[in-house]
């Protein structure tokens, strides 16, 4: 199959941005495996959600054997490049090292990771071998993490994967969300095409699986089901959510991930006129790009309705964000959105107790931009397309805990819209399950 | 403030450190620098007849992040003029005539032993230092460890030595041999009133993968060198202790060398029958400045152990060294675990499964579990609470201790990266006190004349 290459335009706010976590040398390598003392029945191991055996890589990274690590971490983990970028390995693998609780800095383990991938696929990506084609078609929808991950995986297993995805850039939040100083567009992208190189995959953009096709580039969830023995909905969440104030329609206010994509993915882009930003929500989102504006120079206030113990947001986030000018609001909440010939201006922020605006403590803060994390719509409609597939209360698909199947036999599914939104490692970790089920489905070991 | 100098075979020297002939002691001006430094001594660079030398000439080992466990090196004796070297080593003990200067000799024959021997004492050096030690390029010429390793030779020479010289001399040994009692007791006939030891032990510091040839790498070649550093310590000491222990040879003053970097290495070789040390590669890695550390270090130690001199130190460990029949076998040690200092990283559990007697459980498995883990004997009372290990991330397991099973190995204490974590308490063993000597005296165990005199002797019982 011709491989397609992706490329990201020149010019993109995204590539203005340090690496928070650069790429070891081999001596700060070297340095950091052998602090690692291999523990036995380690802990780290345990907290990783796709489970990589830990201190067996970073001793081979000692050893001199970084192809092998490389082996270890990918044969658990096949997104081990985005994954060792992206993991809040500070409250996962790295914040249960055992050093953590000896008052000792933990190893390193995300930045050893990237290490041994970053340096072996480039000169070694035939290190997995797919086994001969079973002839069984098997769909996923999305390009995300989940579903490169589940195509991954069962490529090798000698199926031939179709990912169907609405837009024209693959690769979900990897390559439209991950915040710029983790992991650039680019970076996911290739790895998606190491992915891809693994066996017989065919990723077709800009197609959307719906309900009913009535238009070019819409694909009818009943043809999917039946031109594929199998089907993984790799779907994510969808468009960022509004908080329904007043003046919050029109220019100057934006969605996170909205934003955020365009930070990663749009030529030339710039924050004309804006000086100051309020980031709204306290979440990992919020944090995030908050945290981006704040690095292009623009002086940021977080503002969360609760207090800064109860924020959602991971607490190293918070303290790095801080550290590059992000200033938090506790208890507030925007009322209204105030403009001047169309433009924002201000926002009216309300004091607030168990979350609720009180009344009469409005204060006015002059801002150009607002930008709205308070959460993403799902994109999980489409779902109960495919007949017996469910969704619960808070609209995430139901599955299988054990097996991630869906109501529908031949339809599995994992990731953000499963969990309704946690880290690419989860959706790993999901897909890996699936891929088992759908596994033992398709040639019934 | 205990007392740091020595009279080393009546010559008194400022304190017991002495820098090793090596290149730290090249010339006047780093021996000079050296004093000033605070070494008490340094043997000078071996003198003899001029060679060249070849390049690469030194090899390193790391071990994890430490640099330079080993030290390996293909280097001969000086390469610089004879002439050059004695009028530095006359101004030398010109300007520090309270520090000790020996003076290292390498020749063939008598008349050249003669000739260099008049030639050292000239310079004003307290000592002479017979080098028999070098195993590489000059054994093949009939010089350094070939004669370390041929007692009648080395006796041979170290007569002559002693004959024309009129300040002590020092017989270096090489650790090159099957026992090192033979030199030891060579150079007690020879008349000499001084050993040191080790010199370098014969090497190949590793293979370059890449180039298929043996380290360091010389062209597309290699030889064999010479390995010292921290990683050779316990070689030396024990090379060391033999000689100490033997009742001709304690009697002489000895130098002790190899791998020590720090005051508490020195004590340890003092403790163990040395009057003197020598340093060399810790200089090469370090440079002269870790002397202040072991002055100062050493001093404390003696203050706190209420000696007052290094003499005092001497020799003390030397009777706890015993032959192994002499050891008590009914003493009984097991592992016990602390756990408020635990972290959990189970490295003890692992290491007594596959190293030793599977006696460290991880508490909160069931006996089936236990069973397929690979324990083949599960304790009576097994604790199935998770115990929480205070000093690890929350969950982390505390490992339990078979004390049934345990044979007291400590394995685990060695591997458990804690301090004190793992300790080895005393068991009364409820048995009187009994050796293998004993044993075999009383004919209630092997006797010698293998299994049949073995079974002979309990039949007999
Ligand atoms: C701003 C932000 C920052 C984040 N930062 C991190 C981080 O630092 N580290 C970390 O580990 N995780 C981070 N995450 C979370 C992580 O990105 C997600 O958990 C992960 O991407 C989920 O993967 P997924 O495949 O389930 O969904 P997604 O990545 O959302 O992919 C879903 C894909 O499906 C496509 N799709 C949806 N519906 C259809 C349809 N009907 N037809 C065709 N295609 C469809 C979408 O276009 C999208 O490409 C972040 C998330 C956000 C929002
Ligand atoms: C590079 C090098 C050169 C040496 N040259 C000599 C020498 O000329 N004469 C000698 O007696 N010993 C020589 N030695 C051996 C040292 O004096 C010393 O016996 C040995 O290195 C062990 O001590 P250490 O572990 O402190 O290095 C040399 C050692 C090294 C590393
Ligand atoms: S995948 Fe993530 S959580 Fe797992 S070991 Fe790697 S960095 Fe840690
Ligand atoms: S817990 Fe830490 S020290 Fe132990 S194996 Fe994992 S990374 Fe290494
Ligand atoms: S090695 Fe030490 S710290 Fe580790 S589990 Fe055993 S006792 Fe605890």
């Amino acid at each position: 199959m011709e491989q397609k290459r992706w490329e990201l335009p020149p010019g993109r706010a995204e590539e203005g941005f340090e690496d928070k976590k650069p790429l070891f040398t081999l001596a700060e390598a070297v340095a950091e495996s052998n602090r690692c003392l291999y523990c036995a029945d380690a802990p780290c191991i345990k907290a990783c959600p796709t489970a990589i055996n830990i201190p067996e890589f970073i001793r081979k990274i000692g050893t001199g054997n970084v192809k092998g690590a490389a082996r270890t971490i990918l044969s658990a983990n096949i997104l081990g490049q985005s994954c060792a970028q992206a993991c809040p390995v500070e409250v996962l693998c790295a914040g249960s090292c055992v050093y953590t609780g000896w008052g000792r800095e933990p190893i390193a383990i995300g930045r050893l990771q990237r290490y041994a991938v970053e340096n072996t696929l480039p000169k070694s990506p035939n290190l997995f071998q797919a086994r001969p084609p079973t002839g069984k078609r098997v769909a996923l929808v999305g390009s995300g993490p989940a579903s490169i991950a589940a195509a991954g995986l069962l490529a090798l297993e000698g199926h031939t994967c179709i990912i169907y995805e609405r837009k024209q850039i693959p690769g979900g939040l990897n390559t439209l969300g991950i915040a710029p100083y983790k992991l650039k567009g680019p970076q996911a992208l290739k790895e998606l095409e190491w992915v891809l190189s693994l066996g017989r995959i065919e990723l077709r953009t800009g197609v959307e699986v719906v309900e009913h096709a009535t238009a070019p580039g819409q694909l009818a969830a009943s043809e999917l089901l039946s031109t594929h023995d199998a089907v993984f909905l790799g779907l994510g969440l969808g468009a960022d959510s509004r908080l329904g104030v007043p003046g919050e329609e029109g220019p100057g206010v934006e969605g996170a991930t909205h934003l955020i994509e365009r930070l990663k993915v749009e030529p030339g882009f710039k924050l004309e006129g804006v000086k100051h930003a309020l980031v709204v929500g306290g979440g990992n989102t919020a944090l995030d790009i908050a945290h981006e504006l704040a690095l292009l120079g623009v002086q940021v206030s977080m503002v969360y309705r609760r207090s800064e113990k109860e924020m959602g947001g991971y607490v190293h986030e918070l303290d790095a964000a801080r550290l590059d000018g992000v200033r938090l609001v506790e208890s507030r909440q925007p009322v209204e959105v105030v403009r001047k010939d169309g433009k924002v201006v201000a926002v009216k922020l309300a004091a607030t107790r168990e979350g609720k605006p009180v009344p009469g403590t409005e204060e006015l803060v002059p801002t150009e931009l607002v930008v709205m994390a308070i959460g993403q719509e799902r994109a999980t409609q489409v779902a109960k397309a495919f007949p017996g597939v469910e969704l619960d209360s808070r609209g995430r698909v139901k599955v299988a805990a054990a097996t991630h199947r869906t109501g529908h036999p031949k339809v599995w599914s994992g990731g953000d819209c499963v969990n309704g939104g946690k880290e690419v490692v989860n959706a790993v970790a999901e897909a890996k399950l699936a891929v088992a089920d759908i596994q033992r489905h398709l040639v019934g070991e | 403030m205990a007392d740091l100098s020595i009279d080393f075979c009546g010559v008194r020297s400022p304190n017991p450190f002495w820098l090793a002939s090596a290149p730290p002691t090249n010339t006047g001006d780093q021996v000079m620098r050296a004093f000033d430094a605070g070494w008490g001594g340094a043997v000078w660079k071996t003198l003899g007849n001029p060679i060249v030398n070849v390049t690469s000439r030194f090899g390193g080992i790391d071990y994890g992040n430490t640099r330079l466990m080993g030290l390996n090196n293909i280097e001969l004796i000086t390469d610089r003029p004879l002439e050059v070297n004695l009028r530095e080593m006359r101004e030398v003990k010109r300007r520090y005539p309270k520090h000790t200067l020996i003076a290292s000799l390498m020749v063939e024959t008598k008349e050249e032993w003669r000739e260099i021997i008049r030639k050292a004492e000239d310079t004003g050096a307290d000592l002479l230092e017979l080098n028999f030690g070098c195993p590489h390029g000059m054994c093949e010429r009939g010089m350094g460890s070939a004669v370390g390793a041929e007692p009648k030779v080395l006796e041979e020479i170290a007569r002559w030595a002693v004959e024309f010289a009129t300040v002590p001399v020092i017989v270096k040994l090489t650790p090159n041999v099957g026992d090192i009692l033979e030199p030891g007791e060579a150079a007690v006939r020879a008349g000499v009133p001084a050993l040191s030891l080790i010199n370098t032990i014969k090497s190949i510091m590793g293979v370059d993968l890449d180039r298929m040839v043996p380290l360091p790498q010389v062209g597309n070649a290699s030889t064999n060198g010479g390995y010292c550093g921290p990683a050779v310590k316990p070689i030396a000491l024990h090379l060391m202790g033999q000689l100490t222990r033997h009742p001709q040879v304690r009697k002489l003053a000895i130098s002790g060398i190899g791998g020590i970097s720090n005051w508490r290495d020195a004590a340890e070789f003092i403790a163990l029958g040395a009057t003197s040390v020598q340093v060399c590669t810790a200089v090469m890695h370090h440079g002269y400045r870790i002397v202040e550390d072991m002055m100062e270090g050493l001093s404390d130690f003696l203050d706190e152990k209420g000696m007052k001199s290094v003499s005092e130190l001497r020799g003390r460990a030397v009777p706890a060294y015993r032959e192994w029949g002499e050891l008590d076998l009914s003493y009984k040690l097991v592992a016990k675990i602390d756990e408020d200092k635990c972290i959990g990283c189970q490295l003890c559990y692992v290491a007594c499964m596959d190293g030793s007697h599977q006696c460290i459980h991880i508490p909160g498995r069931t006996e089936e579990e236990s069973r397929r883990a690979g324990h083949t004997h599960i304790p009576k009372e097994l604790p199935n609470r998770v115990v929480t290990a205070k000093a690890g991330t929350p969950g982390a397991r505390v490992p339990f201790v078979d004390n049934d099973e345990c044979v007291g190995c400590n394995l685990c204490q060695l591997v458990c990266p804690v301090p004190d974590c793992i300790s080895m308490v005393e068991l009364p063993s409820g048995k009187p006190s009994e050796t293998w000597n004993d044993r075999v005296a009383k004919g209630t165990d092997f006797v010698p004349g293998g299994l049949d005199a073995t079974l002979a002797a309990r039949k007999a019982r």
